[in-house]
């Protein structure tokens, strides 16, 4: 009796909440209902092709989700849309593809690292290649911080802005003078090759690999941030900067480390992207930076999970818009993603206090 | 001597630049250097300067897709007048003729006319497009029309197939656009009736008109009971919300306005160049309008003018010149790489610069409104919203 009465209030509740709910919430929901519906159909009627697509997406998300933890960090901590970060995610690729060059400043360190090389050696190369681009990328990111934003601390929110944008057209430029104009080839040091059986769905050695490397930065970053002193200082200071202050807490090494923690994740994505996709660019942290940041605002910018599974949706939106609308329409389709979510739910799918504080609905 | 001192100066450069032709033709036999062609581009971008200083310098949101309003401009002209529509056969006070003597294919309608459509249309599309996102907060604003700005030129891009139908041509861009005119004119002003590419003057004397109005409507917009709402919404956007202005209504009719200007130099920039391509309206143009508001001073019309110029004088004369000392001292060092590099190139490293180094060290730009000036350099704790509006506490 007792669970018939509990299932009773259950249904009420749902009913209460659709009839409070408003019409722009009700659309949003019949339209993805039906864009679900549609998915669902490509996928029963060609399962294999579904699943292999829903993995591209899937690893292609978890690298956007680190770049998205860059923007959601800095987001959280200083209400500052980091334009730059993208391009330091940029420059990590290149660092990653000049260490696997070997030719470090003009000096043959050693011969290059290239597919032809045995697989420890492989393997050595791709760590090192990684450490040193997140180093990089993470003192590049302090260095700007130092540079650029500090010095705007006070000043008004679109100041700072248009500095970043500013920092994000320096970093594009020292690409391009860096490896050209042209798409720059990444060595293929991990098998394309499937890892899975079965011919339809497709899993290859890269996947696993980008997922080897994720997974653990993700679970060092949330144990870095929710269990150690920094990270409690962290939290504190994007809660209040003059209590946290007030309380003894660094707010300015605190900020920078913050930026540490960005550019490191995205030193490490860049590498990963350069050896998945197999090429990079002096403007490819302009689009990934885009979409990394519609991940992270739709998963509700400042939010750490949000960043996640702002990441992996975006991923398996773009993933499927290659696949069901056609590769040239993606971009429109996640460009539209982010208005939409900002201008009808810009505190996003998980929610942030920022944004809500902020009035920015 | 107040009232002269406030008329002289306009006066003395609206003279100059009436006259610019004459001296122009003067520089071409003394020195053949000629100007012209590169002055008309400026003069776009002084056009689209100050559209944007509208949304920027008086209202103070960031908007960093204004390229879209641009290429909508130009993508008017492209439709209203040129054979792209095939299926149709329209013309109205059109230059366009044919040399079969028969109807010519697709629309062809009167450049003054396209303009007016052009204006409106931008301004339109500037008022759907900002309606829903105004409510939201400055840095969102910007990213929100940083997306439009990609989509629009993307959306052109695509566009040749749009179930079967051919909108914009895809990435070939629409061609041969007709070049505006006044058939009816005598036969003795043939420069005139059908503006040519040999003969710049008439060209260089429309846009001339079309910045001076922009100039007159901005100087008009800044003083009235609109562009003091503007000021108001930006310093404080609570507290003149308080006093009974819509902040929406307002921040919507500045989106709007400077989508028409900006509508305009496309239009007029689509007929000069005749040809229109979607990859000419990129982010890159959008960033490098907006240093030219913020070099010139945010909300100054004449920095934003000043702003306009150089940064596009830079483009165009002093670049491809240290580039040449350059080349020339890397030839006589021997040195490969300098006398091989392609400065040019790179002008997008200066702009960043600019845009840090300004933001940085001068906010208020080279020539300062006063009041921007005053907002820029209050103190007070971070949250303020709009470009230069005082930091709320």
């Amino acid at each position: 009796m007792a669970t018939r009465e509990a299932t009773k209030t259950r249904s009420a509740a749902v009913i209460d909440s659709v009839r409070s709910s408003t019409w722009g919430s009700r659309i949003a929901v019949v339209l993805t209902t039906i864009l679900l519906v549609l998915l669902a159909v490509e996928a029963v009627q060609e399962p294999a092709q579904f699943t292999s697509q829903l993995l591209i997406g899937l690893t292609n998300g978890v690298i956007l989700a680190l770049v998205a933890l860059g923007y959601t960090l800095v987001y959280g901590i200083i209400e500052l849309i980091n334009f730059a970060h993208g391009d330091n995610f940029m420059i990590g690729s290149f660092v990653g593809l000049t260490v696997l060059s070997g030719t470090i400043l003009g000096l043959d360190l050693f011969s290059p690292i290239t597919s032809n090389s045995g697989v420890p050696l492989r393997i050595l190369g791709v760590l090192i290649a990684l450490f040193v681009a997140m180093v990089a990328c993470g003192f590049l990111n302090v260095g700007i911080e130092r540079v650029a934003y500090k010095p705007l601390r006070n000043a008004p929110r679109l100041a700072v802005l248009i500095t970043a944008i500013g920092m994000s057209f320096i970093l594009q430029n020292v690409g391009l003078v860096w490896k050209g104009p042209a798409q720059v080839p990444f060595p293929e040091l991990i098998s394309n090759a499937n890892i899975l059986s079965s011919d339809a769905i497709i899993f290859r050695w890269k996947d696993l690999f980008v997922v080897l490397v994720t997974v653990p930065l993700l679970l060092s970053l949330s144990y870095f941030i929710s269990s150690t002193r920094q990270g409690k200082a962290m939290r504190a200071v994007a809660q209040d900067k003059e209590a946290a202050a007030m309380v003894g807490i660094n707010v300015n090494r605190t900020i920078s480390i913050t930026f540490l923690l960005g550019g490191i994740l995205a030193g490490a994505s860049g590498v990963m992207y350069g050896l998945f996709n197999g090429i990079t660019v002096f403007n490819v942290g302009f689009t990934q930076g885009l979409y990394a940041f519609t991940a992270a605002v739709l998963g509700g910018i400042g939010n750490l999970t949000g960043a996640v599974v702002g990441g992996l949706l975006i991923g398996i939106i773009g993933a499927m818009a290659d696949q069901y609308i056609g590769a040239r329409w993606t971009p429109i389709v996640i460009f539209g993603v982010l208005i939409l979510v900002l201008v009808f739910r810009p505190r996003g799918l998980l929610g942030d206090r920022s944004a809500v504080q902020g009035g920015g609905e | 001597m107040a009232r002269l001192r406030k008329y002289a100066l306009p006066a003395v450069l609206i003279v100059v630049a009436f006259l610019f032709p004459a001296i122009n033709a003067y520089l071409d036999e003394a020195f053949e250097v000629t100007l012209m062609y590169p002055v008309i581009i400026v003069a776009v971008y002084v056009m689209l300067a100050l559209g944007l200083n509208v949304v920027v310098g008086f209202a103070g949101l960031l908007d960093l897709g204004f390229v879209a309003f641009y290429a909508l401009g130009a993508y008017v002209v492209g439709w209203l007048a040129s054979t792209h529509f095939r299926q149709v056969s329209f013309s109205f006070g059109t230059t366009a003729t044919s040399l079969t003597g028969g109807q010519i294919e697709g629309i062809h309608v009167s450049f003054w006319i396209i303009l007016l459509i052009a204006g409106a249309f931008t301004g339109l599309s500037g008022a759907i497009i900002g309606a829903p996102t105004l409510r939201l907060r400055g840095d969102y604003l910007a990213i929100v029309t940083l997306g439009f700005g990609e989509i629009i030129p993307k959306f052109f891009q695509n566009g040749d197939d749009l179930g079967g139908f051919n909108l914009t041509n895809g990435t070939i861009g629409i061609k041969a656009i007709d070049a505006p005119g006044f058939p009816f004119l005598p036969e003795s002003m043939s420069a005139w009736q059908r503006f040519g590419t040999l003969d710049l003057n008439p060209w260089y004397y429309t846009i001339l008109v079309l910045v001076l109005i922009t100039v007159y409507v901005n100087i008009r917009l800044r003083d009235s009971r609109l562009g003091r709402a503007w000021i108001s919404v930006r310093e404080d956007e609570t507290a003149a919300a308080a006093m009974g202005i819509n902040p929406v209504t307002t921040k919507l009719w500045a989106y709007a306005m400077g989508a028409v200007f900006g509508g305009l130099a496309g239009a007029f920039y689509g007929a000069f160049i005749k040809n229109i391509f979607p990859t000419s309206f990129s982010f890159n143009i959008s960033i490098l309008i907006l240093s030219m508001v913020i070099l010139g001073g945010m909300g100054s019309i004449y920095g934003v003018i000043l702003g306009a110029i150089a940064l596009q004088g830079l483009n165009f004369y002093l670049l491809p010149k240290i580039n040449e000392w350059v080349h020339a001292l890397g030839d006589s060092l021997g040195s490969a790489a300098l006398s091989n590099v392609d400065l040019p190139k790179y002008n997008f490293f200066l702009f960043g610069i600019i845009l840090v180094a300004m933001m940085l060290l001068r906010p208020e730009g080279i020539i300062p409104n006063r009041q921007r000036a005053e907002e820029m350099h209050e103190g007070g704790p971070a949250s303020g919203d709009a470009v230069g509006g005082r930091a709320r506490a």
